[in-house]
């Protein structure tokens, strides 16, 4: 998996931020932005479990720590493109949303989805993750020392 | 001795309806509603998510309030609803060294780089009842401070640095999964930690505290907690790459613990590790606890016949739905059993007191 071309990387990025974007927001702003694009399925959306690995002392051997549901599937734009989606969770309409974000994207009009959809929702994001890390920081402890008790 | 029996289903289903009445109780209360439940009640929907063995904040909340409260039923319902889900694939392990920290505090260094963060914790609360939470009103905001973006280093790198605590040398074999193969012994450390990230709280608690009291201690020092939010990667066969398709907030605990050393080896900490899925850091504690016991053998230690040293005893007994699925079931009908216990009984009862009889005359 190392060594992407610079086009998969963008899309490997968008792909990840369409997953871990809320969906009620994403479909907010897919909504007013794109009329629903003709597509046929190429796989309609399924609901399964990915099994969550993680390292013994987080840096050691994998083991298996847990299923996480997703939703995946994949589409074909009338034009052609084809769309794919991997989400966290239970929601048809969110996968289904992302896979035609990552479809449009191939297109022309991504620079016009970049602006309107995927701009938004990395703002969204950078602005819950700073608001929740800004609270972690007020609550830093921090020592003085009362006295020592060499003497 | 099982003999199939008709009869009942009024009963049954008379009962599952009052159930439901009883599970909404009084109309004149407010129903409580799914996103309460996630939003209101996260610690014990992090529970069910971790001993459910499946992350999803929503079926949780659903199961919990299914299970009127009862953890363990609600946790029952998470498992009996993965199994009807189809397994897509697993994710690359999660990288916790980028975790988006809520809390990570560490007992054994005051100054650590990145500092003492406490987060949301009970800690340092004085365990008082709060009367104004009876009487509905506003929360005040959290306060918040500008914060370093920089994702937090590792406290036991600084241990790692200076050669003087045991190495977890990164391996890529493919863990074997409880939930796809029988248990069998001796399981190795991977198995052992999936059995305990998804065992029941309380046992891995009392396990871990028992070692605590002198039943194989081994001196743990909790070197860092952390609480927050990782990303989860998979691969996309047909992309031919890795995207990212959520990502899950876990608790892990890495502690440091008394030494080994051998000839060749000079003395160095060794480690106990717990990684849970939600914010549960008291069963990620736990978890690191009876971890780092299981790991005599390997680290060269003496077996002391100790409960918690006893991997087949902790992995068989870990598991809370295994665990009330053959407890509970002895209140099922068993009456042609003790139907022929009670012949039994009466047949030697009968043979003692003919013996009895005939002693006598």
């Amino acid at each position: 998996m190392q060594g992407l071309q610079a086009d998969q990387k963008l899309r490997q990025a968008w792909m990840g931020q369409l997953a871990k974007a809320p969906s009620d927001n994403l479909a907010k702003l897919f909504d007013s932005f794109v009329k629903q694009p003709e597509f046929t399925w190429l796989q309609a959306p399924e609901i399964g479990a990915v099994m969550v690995r993680g390292r013994a002392g987080g840096t050691g051997a994998q083991f298996n720590l847990g299923e996480m549901t997703i939703t995946r599937c994949a589409l074909r734009l009338a034009s052609g493109e084809v769309g794919h989606a991997y989400v966290q969770g239970r929601d048809k309409a969110h996968a289904q949303r992302a896979a035609l974000v990552d479809a449009l994207m191939q297109t022309d009009q991504a620079p016009a989805l970049q602006s309107a959809i995927l701009g938004p929702l990395a703002a969204e994001a950078a602005a819950r993750n700073t608001a929740r890390a800004q609270k972690a920081a007020a609550t830093k402890v921090e020592f003085f020392t009362m006295m020592r008790g060499e003497d | 001795m099982y003999v199939a029996v008709k009869g009942g289903e009024r009963a049954i289903e008379n009962a599952h309806n009052w159930l439901d009445e009883e599970r909404r109780g009084p109309q004149d209360i407010a129903e409580l509603s799914i996103a309460q439940i996630r939003a209101q009640l996260s610690l014990a929907v992090n529970r069910v998510m971790a001993e459910g063995s499946l992350y999803d904040p929503d079926l949780a909340a659903l199961a919990i309030k299914q299970a009127r409260g009862d953890l363990i039923e609600a946790i029952f319902l998470i498992r009996a609803y993965r199994t009807t889900l189809p397994r897509l694939g697993h994710s690359h392990p999660i990288d916790t060294g980028t975790m988006r920290c809520d809390r990570r505090i560490s007992a054994t260094f005051k100054d650590v780089p990145g500092g003492q963060v406490l987060g949301p914790t009970f800690d340092y609360t004085h365990r008082l009842l709060d009367f104004a939470l009876a009487a509905e009103g506003a929360t005040p905001a959290a306060p918040m401070q500008a914060a370093d973006p920089a994702p937090m280093p590792r406290v036991t790198d600084y241990l790692k640095d200076e050669g003087i605590i045991q190495t977890e040398p990164p391996c890529d074999a493919t863990p074997p999964d409880m939930t796809r193969a029988p248990m069998e012994f001796p399981a190795g450390r991977p198995l052992r930690l999936q059995a305990l990230t998804r065992g029941d709280e309380g046992f891995v608690l009392s396990m871990a505290y028992s070692t605590q009291r002198g039943y194989a201690r081994n001196h743990p020092f909790v070197g860092e907690l952390r609480i927050g939010a990782v990303d989860v990667s998979v691969d996309i066969p047909a992309l031919g790459f890795a995207v990212d398709i959520g990502e899950i907030t876990v608790t892990e605990c890495e502690t440091v613990n008394q030494f080994t050393g051998s000839k060749s080896q000079p003395p160095q900490f060794t480690r106990g590790y717990g990684l849970v899925f939600g914010q549960t850091e008291r069963k990620a504690i736990s978890m690191a606890l009876v971890d780092r016991a299981l790991r005599w053998d390997e680290l060269g230690e003496d077996n002391l016949g100790a409960p918690a040293q006893d991997e087949e005893f902790v992995i068989s007994h870990a598991d809370n739905i295994q665990a009330t699925g053959f407890l509970e079931h002895i209140k099922l009908p068993h009456y042609v059993d003790f139907q022929s216990e009670l012949e039994l009984v009466r047949k030697m009862r009968a043979e003692v007191t003919a013996k009895t009889q005939e002693a006598a005359e």
